[in-house]
């Protein structure tokens, strides 16, 4: 399982270990952080408040944010050709604050799955999303996304049929990219509010599937 | 990098740490003030080298960026920021206490 | 003059030092436009913070096995996005 953290003795309600940021010992870069924060402060150029509302929005943004845009589209197909036409308005229009971002959604299908990759740094469609997970920024994602992407697939537990065509996405430059995952089978009389519960942020990724219901 | 040889994708995650957010509000918001743009942090980050990837955390590089730029773009200067550093170091240990 | 989707083009093998965005894994080779984005900044002023006007960005699609010639599926696609200035309008 690729989510384990069975070498952690202690995880936080996400499941991930805590990081003791607060009470170990002053890191140079630490220091470099607060430093820049207070200088900005001080010379007028921001205020405690705006940071605060900055992480505050960020921490608001998650994969729940997607799976809704997703979960709207396999129930309305014309929201749905609104989101492949547009991916920025469509997500503006359920509600999603996405500032200046242009999206692109790509469409998985019976014979198509899409890959989003970004091998300049760390492009992703954090608007909607939130951050990015810690391996989507790693070189091994990066570096092999583009070269072996059905490699990586295998190890994230997904095996394309070998008919299927993949395409990647390499996110270098202005657009945001978000999959929309297939439709689970055996979901017809799922509502859009159930619908959204399967799908997870790596099915938004490609690095997954949606859940079966 | 695109392309490069590599070994399995670790699959480790972490839950940020408060520095790092602040960082991540730091680079948002200084864009927002016009001081640089996304190209400009890439810029930055990538004349750090493979060294600094090999060697440093992702914020850890961030911040190192948003320092280049924000110096670039006269917001500071280098003794304002060498001065601050000194100071915050000699309020404590931690994180945590050092916050003014 | 803007190009239509479907053409054929090739990227510049050109490797100036600096701020780029055009993948190295991508120079020199051949796909075909997938869609047209528009007019960006030129994010190579911009990293500057230099005076940076509009460029047409396109997204171009690279079959994998043209890329790589040992991929293990060739049928499967790359797509990135490319400036107007990265491609070589005379290649054939």
């Amino acid at each position: 399982m690729p989510h384990d953290h069975h070498d952690h003795d202690h995880l936080s309600p996400s499941g991930h270990p805590y990081r003791k940021d607060n009470d170990g010992q002053l890191t140079y870069w630490q220091t470099m952080e607060i430093a820049i924060r207070e200088l900005m402060v001080e010379k007028g150029e921001l205020t405690p408040a705006q940071i605060q509302a900055q992480i505050d929005a960020m921490d608001a943004r998650s994969p729940a944010n997607g799976a809704a845009v997703v979960a709207r589209a396999w129930t309305d197909p014309e929201f749905k050709q609104r989101l492949l036409e547009n991916g920025s308005d469509a997500a503006r229009e359920m509600g999603f604050d996405i500032g200046p971002m242009h999206l692109v959604a790509v469409e998985n299908t019976s014979d198509t799955h899409n890959l989003i990759v970004c091998t300049l740094c760390s492009c992703y469609p954090r608007n909607l999303l939130g951050l990015p997970p810690d391996w989507y920024k790693t070189r091994e994602y990066r570096s092999r996304a583009v070269r072996e992407p059905r490699a990586v697939l295998r190890e994230f537990g997904v095996e394309l049929p070998a008919d299927m065509t993949l395409r990647v996405h390499d996110s270098t430059a202005d657009m945001r990219y978000i999959v929309l995952p297939a439709r689970p089978e055996g979901t017809e009389n799922l509502t859009a509010e159930d619908l959204a519960k399967l799908v997870t942020r790596d099915s938004m990724i490609g690095t997954g599937l949606p859940k079966a219901p | 990098m695109g392309g490069d040889a590599a070994g399995p994708v670790p699959m480790d995650g972490h839950d940020f740490a408060i520095w790092e957010k602040r960082v991540d509000a730091l680079v948002i918001l200084g864009q927002q003030r016009g001081h640089f743009t996304v190209d400009g942090l890439r810029r930055a980050l990538e004349d750090m080298g493979e060294q600094a990837f090999e060697s440093m955390t992702y914020y850890e590089r961030w911040v190192t960026s948003l320092n280049q730029n924000l110096i670039e773009a006269g917001v500071y200067s280098l003794e304002e920021l060498g001065t601050k550093m000194e100071e915050v170091k000699a309020r404590g240990d931690t994180y945590g206490a050092v916050q003014s | 003059m803007t190009l239509s989707p479907g053409t054929k083009v090739r990227i510049k093998t050109m490797a100036p030092l600096g701020h780029i965005r055009t993948p190295h894994y991508l120079r020199g080779k051949t796909g075909v436009v997938e869609r047209v984005l528009g007019p960006f900044k030129n994010p190579e002023q911009l990293a500057y913070m230099v005076p940076a006007p509009t460029r047409t960005l396109y997204r171009v699609r690279f079959e994998m096995g043209h890329i790589w010639p040992d991929a293990e599926a060739p049928q499967d696609t790359l797509d990135a996005e490319i400036y107007e200035h990265w491609i070589d309008q005379d290649a054939p």
